[in-house]
């Protein structure tokens, strides 16, 4: 099944990317492709580098070496905000809403972008109907229409990854990052998001998702990219490569193993999740 | 009645003056503390040309676009520097064109140049062209405000990093509001050459961009009519009270460190608190 995936032209391509910041190596020569169409996982335990992975995919961290190419153009050395007009799209792991403005108006500057693409473009339209329209929508499938009108500073954190997830949608991406979408909600909501994130997927829209709940990781994502310690250490069909062993090692063993008992939360999904494989 | 119409050509100045300072201060965040070069820049073409023999109404146009272009170039900086030392780079600007005007001869250097004038137009057909161009330009930033441009300078003053993610293009933004910003400055500027009809290097140093500032400062930073209203009372200041004249860099001064230090709303943003103490960010648009 994955010779026809290669016969296609890779939609996004990650050759050899290495991340320095000072003496520290975040990302170390890692390589990948994203095909069209496809919903890609990128996990990995924590600190291990995957933020700083897709931040330098949308530039927002300048790559020390390797080489970044979308739909056969190359990307290194241009702006954050041509790499995102070239149809890319970042949901942060730290939500940064403007607090300044409503919910619905923070989605409808995103979803603005053909009214801002240049200064005397953005001086000659004032209305934004249509970008209310579109932002509302947006609200609704992320599942939080109701607090549209409210202000962000008052939100706790799982409206605010929504909103953040609404945003990036509002771009109507080619290629969506999602860093954490889920962090923040119950598992509830966490089961309905990850369905809305297939749904998207499902309409045409290729996406990377960066996630720790890797019960739903398992649910939804084609094929799997595990980083740890800015490495890669696997790639392939979720199944496969969750019974890696250096995956399993990764997750619970040696140095990782102290880190991971302070974040107990994500021991426990990491476990649950390799322990349903196992079972 | 001469006094009363010469004093509200001043104060109607100074609120052009100050709406311009808005728009890049106000509205887009890039804080300027060497706007007075672009009145002075602006003053200064005006009278130059005058005295060539242009007339008044074509030098205007000329005084706002050497101000904008030269406004541009100094926007350029606030791309490379963040906001504390955009401050002191726009310092120095202020402190180099006062510099180099004491030095230059052809623009009369210490002395300045006095005897400008023949704007053809009676005292009080001046002030209603400065009423007139004041209130144009507040308009333009209300049609501003409420334009896309509005809404990515807003956003472009609280977090330019989350607007790049967005794909916003910045840098142009930034420079965009220099410009038009400089540009207004540059037409207070020639207003204010032909009002006094004398202009020289004092006019148009640190103290003035200090002034300026705590204008839009205490007026509200980014709301229109709260700097039309704090521009028109404090520049009336002076002439009300002989001894603020003399002291204007302590006054100013200290009214813009006081407004920073307790409402950074400004007294646009006072009277919201006041009147809607719950829901004063909650709002769509400041
Ligand atoms: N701007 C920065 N400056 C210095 N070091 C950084 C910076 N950003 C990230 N790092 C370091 O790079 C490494 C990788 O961090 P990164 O945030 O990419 O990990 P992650 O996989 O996203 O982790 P998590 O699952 O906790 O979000 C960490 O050691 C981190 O401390
Ligand atoms: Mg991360």
């Amino acid at each position: 099944m994955n010779m026809t995936d290669q016969a296609v032209a890779p939609l996004l391509r990650i050759a050899d990317v290495t991340v320095r910041f000072g003496g520290l190596t975040a990302i170390d020569r890692v390589s990948f492709d994203v095909h069209p169409g496809e919903l890609l996982g990128l996990i990995g335990p924590n600190g291990a580098g995957k933020t700083t992975m897709m931040r330098s995919i949308t530039g927002v961290v300048r790559t020390t070496a390797g080489g970044v190419e979308l739909d056969g153009v190359r990307l290194d050395g241009m702006p954050i905000e041509r790499r995102i007009r070239c149809g890319l799209s970042l949901s942060q792991q730290l939500v940064k809403p403007f607090r300044g403005m409503s919910l619905l108006a923070n989605v409808a500057l995103a979803a603005g972008s053909a009214k801002t693409s240049s200064p005397l473009k953005s001086l000659l339209h004032l209305s934004r109907r249509e970008e209310l329209a579109v932002a509302r929508e947006m609200l609704e499938r992320v599942g939080i229409a109701q607090h549209a009108e409210q202000n962000p500073a008052i939100q706790p954190l799982g409206i605010l990854k929504r909103l953040e997830m609404a945003r990036a949608l509002a771009l109507r991406p080619r290629v969506l990052l999602l860093d954490e979408p889920l962090a923040g909600l119950n598992s509830k909501e966490a089961n309905a998001l990850s369905s809305t994130i297939q749904d998207i997927n499902r309409q045409g829209v290729t996406i990377v998702l960066i996630e720790h709940n890797l019960g739903e990781v398992m649910r939804i994502c084609s094929r799997l990219v595990v980083l740890d310690n800015g490495r890669k250490i696997a790639e392939g069909a979720p199944r496969v490569v969750m019974n890696d062993p250096a995956v399993r090692a990764a997750y619970l063993g040696g140095d990782t193993l102290a880190s991971a008992a302070a974040d107990q939360s994500d021991t426990t999904t990491a476990c649950a999740a390799l322990g349903g494989q196992h079972a | 009645m001469d006094y009363e119409i010469s004093l509200l050509t001043t104060m109607s100045i100074s609120v052009l003056f100050a709406l311009s300072l808005n728009l890049i201060t106000g509205f887009c965040g890039q804080i300027s503390l060497g706007h007075a070069t672009f009145l002075g820049i602006g003053a200064y073409v005006t009278a130059l040309l005058g005295k060539a023999g242009l007339p008044f109404l074509a030098t205007l146009p000329l005084s706002m676009l050497l101000a904008g272009a030269i406004g541009a170039v100094v926007g350029l900086a606030s791309l490379r520097v963040r906001a504390d030392f955009l401050a002191v780079t726009t310092m120095g600007v202020g402190f180099l064109f006062v510099g180099i005007i004491r030095q230059q001869d052809w623009l009369g250097g210490e002395l300045g140049i006095s005897g400008i004038g023949g704007s053809g137009l009676s005292k009080t057909g001046f002030m209603l062209l400065a009423l007139l161009s004041t209130a144009a330009v507040a308009a333009l930033c209300l049609y501003i405000r409420a334009s896309w441009m509005g809404r990515v300078f807003n956003g472009v003053a609280e977090d330019e990093d989350t607007m790049r993610v967005l794909g916003i293009d910045v840098p142009r933004y930034k420079l965009a509001a220099f410009a038009i910003g400089t540009a207004l400055a540059g037409l207070a500027g020639a207003l204010y050459a032909h009002h006094l009809q004398f202009i020289g290097p004092d006019s148009f140093g640190f103290v003035e961009s200090v002034t300026v500032l705590s204008m839009v400062v205490v007026g509200g930073i980014g709301s229109v009519p709260g700097v039309v209203i704090a521009a028109a009372l404090l520049s009336a200041l002076p002439a009300w009270f002989q001894f603020i004249g003399d002291y204007k860099l302590l006054v100013y001064g200290g009214l813009l460190f006081l407004m920073m230090r307790f409402s950074p709303g400004g007294m646009a943003g006072l009277m919201s608190r006041f009147f809607n103490p719950v829901q004063t960010s909650a709002k769509g648009e400041r």
